[in-house]
């Protein structure tokens, strides 16, 4: 089984008419995402290589019964646009843009918990979501993805997501789900959610998971993966040797004191039973240890 | 972007809240305009965006125009933790009865904003919540409800400020909370906020974070941005549109991703090596972002050695591999080169390179083997 999204998701395309939107909209949909629809306000009863575009997200939903959004907007728009979605009917947000202010985040996150308690928004700034062989949504390239589990896959990097599903793909090891949970200040999904859902999916016997620094969500994770996860979690978290107190590129990632460093993560991680790695090969090669003797 | 304490009193002003009288001196003349303007006595504050001025002798009190050209000039140009002092805020010296803490930043683990109030201020705020973390009353604000007068007055209550300064305090962290939201801070700190004799409330200090992701509706911040001080790598890369971040080591790091290139800087410092710098080339980067991020890094007089550490996803290898070639072409890159090229289009990329290879511009197949590669140049 995957996670969150599955082989009848059907996914709509917000910002489906613009270059970007165009380009992984269409990747998305030739990888067999159920890919119904397209939102651009003024766009409406046009349509891109067959797919049909909506004025709005609530005609769209009306239109094609979907359940999902792939948001593909510039920054100045995407607060708007989620909020959008979710007031139209969807209940799976993936967001991938980079560089919405910090305040927008916090103000939509809330009105999603307060308002929109069904719905789940994943991203801010995130590669997406892949099952393998089922549904791609985002920017990852779905052939570095091997379907058939049995590792479930979740990282706040982009790159380092690609090069997880690399390091297993290439031995043979394929993965119920991969998620971008994305490294800004107020994501929407965090590891936690990951990996409960992944503890709960019987077909996801093992999980990979890949942090950086900045914040404490590594930490939180630690906590919960001691008191209720029963399958092991290998981690990686990147940033060793970032220096304090300048953004590595993320706005999330920073040091701050002597708080979110990739250090104190990593012990956080070992105490609570994870295999701790010192970099994405060796995680990988331990993931596959692990698979091998299940 | 951090802000300098003057820039931070300003954009505090603009939001009403109360700070000195006080004007900037980039010469000890303009300190004396200042003083003069202001009246005696003076503080006289280096403005440097680090810790620690005051012990570094780059806070000094004046009160005769003689004090002022002695300090003044001492203080221009004065080298704090590797900042020089060029320029000065100069402002009318309170009288302090008694100093407070206040901030806002962003909750990131309950996704809310968070005030932090404390009566214990003028000391670092980190010390007093590792020794006394009582001292410290925090407030959780919904960004949908945002903080008003009443909950603001239960607050300064709970921090235990005196009563003289509540009804002042109150209203000044309202208006400091909308500075926070409305002027797009990550941080928004007054350390300290004080109480004079005479029973006035008003920030003595200013600590500013802008989030820069907000600047498309800010365009009154391009004045800050004019005075930032930065490495000339960085200027030089920002200029280029790259993510960019000097550090001190003799590997030169080129990678996709801002979670793979502090992945990389991780891998070299394993195999021995220290990395020269930080460098994302982001999604999508084509061969004029990669050859333009070959000549940043060609202009760094410690590198020994490049490491491309590419996996691509919405970056296309094959731009890549024309960037490099494309750099090689207008530039002698006085380091060689180590390659290691995955993901999108990657067998074009290496395709592309392959002719132009030899014992200065290589390709590895894996992380790791590139990172040794690499740290072996850089150690010879």
């Amino acid at each position: 089984m995957s996670i969150f999204v599955d082989e009848n998701t059907k996914v709509i395309v917000q910002g489906l008419t613009g270059g970007q939107g165009r380009f992984h909209g269409l990747r998305n949909r030739d990888y067999g995402t159920k890919i119904v629809g397209g939102v651009t306000p003024g766009k409406g009863g046009t349509d891109v290589e067959g797919i049909p575009v909506f004025n709005t997200v609530a005609e769209a939903v009306a239109a094609t019964g979907a359940t999902a959004s792939f948001v593909v907007v510039p920054p100045k728009f995407a607060a708007d646009a989620i909020l959008e979605a979710a007031q139209g009917g969807i209940t799976f947000i993936v967001s991938i843009t980079e560089g919405i202010p910090a305040h927008d985040e916090a103000r939509v996150y809330n009105r999603l918990v307060e308002e929109f308690p069904g719905v789940r928004l994943l991203g801010p700034n995130c590669p997406g979501i892949i099952s393998p062989g089922k549904c791609n949504i985002g920017i990852t390239s779905g052939d570095i993805a091997l379907a058939g589990g049995p590792v479930g896959i979740v990282s706040r990097s982009g790159t380092l997501t690609y090069q997880a599903l690399h390091e297993l793909s290439q031995q043979g090891i394929g993965q119920t789900t991969c998620v971008g949970i994305g490294g800004d200040p107020v994501p929407g999904t965090n590891f936690i959610d990951c990996l409960a859902a992944f503890e709960a999916d019987p077909e996801t016997k093992a999980v990979m998971m890949i942090g950086e620094i900045g914040g404490s969500e590594e930490e939180r994770a630690a906590e919960w993966i001691k008191a209720h996860m029963t399958k092991p979690v290998v981690a990686y978290v990147a940033g060793v040797t970032a220096p304090a107190g300048r953004k590595m590129g993320h706005a999330g990632a920073i040091i701050s004191g002597s708080k979110g460093t990739a250090q104190a993560k990593m012990a956080a991680l070992a105490e609570a039973g994870v295999h701790v790695c010192q970099n994405p090969t060796e995680a990988g090669e331990k993931m596959v240890e692990i698979v091998r003797a299940l | 972007m951090d802000l300098f304490e003057y820039q931070g009193k300003q954009y505090f002003s603009r939001f009403g809240i109360p700070v000195s009288p006080g004007g900037v001196a980039d010469t000890v003349a303009e300190a004396l305009e200042v003083a003069a303007r202001v009246g005696f006595p003076v503080v006289i504050k280096a403005q440097v965006k680090v810790g620690g001025r005051g012990k570094a002798g780059g806070v000094k009190l004046a009160t005769s125009e003689d004090e002022v050209r002695t300090h003044a000039g001492n203080i221009l140009g004065l080298d704090i933790k590797g900042h020089v002092v060029k320029r000065l805020w100069v402002e009318h010296a309170s009288d302090i009865a008694k100093e407070y803490y206040a901030s806002f930043t962003l909750d990131r683990p309950n996704k809310v904003h968070l005030g932090m109030l404390s009566a214990q201020g003028g000391v670092e705020i980190e010390v007093v919540a590792e020794e006394n973390p009582d001292a410290i009353a925090m407030l959780q604000i919904d960004p949908l409800v945002g903080l008003d007068v009443a909950t603001a007055r239960r607050w300064v209550a709970e921090a235990g400020l005196d009563e003289e300064a509540r009804s002042q305090a109150a209203e000044l962290l309202v208006k400091l909370y909308t500075c926070y939201v409305e002027g797009d801070c990550d941080l928004a700190e007054v350390n300290p906020l004080i109480l004079t004799p005479d029973g006035r409330v008003h920030a003595l200090d200013a600590k500013v974070t802008l989030d820069e992701n907000a600047s498309f509706r800010h365009p009154e911040w391009d004045e800050f941005r004019a005075t930032e001080t930065e490495d000339p790598r960085e200027k030089m890369a920002k200029e280029k549109g790259l993510n960019y971040i000097g550090l001190d080591g003799t590997v030169g790091i080129i990678a996709n991703g801002a979670g793979l290139a502090m992945s990389t800087l991780d891998v070299v410092n394993q195999v021995g090596g220290t990395a020269a710098n930080f460098l994302d080339i982001g999604g999508g980067a084509n061969a004029d972002v990669m050859a333009a991020a070959l000549e940043v890094i060609n202009q760094d007089p410690k590198v020994k050695a490049i490491f491309v550490n590419i996996f691509g996803g919405i970056t296309r290898v094959d731009e890549v591999a024309k960037g490099v070639i494309e750099a090689l072409s207008r530039v002698t890159i006085a380091s060689p080169i180590v390659l290691r090229l995955d993901g999108t289009n990657a067998t074009e990329g290496r395709a592309i390179l392959e002719p132009h290879l030899n014992d200065r511009l290589l390709t590895e197949p894996t992380m790791l083997d590139a990172a040794r590669r690499a740290v072996a140049f850089a150690n010879l």
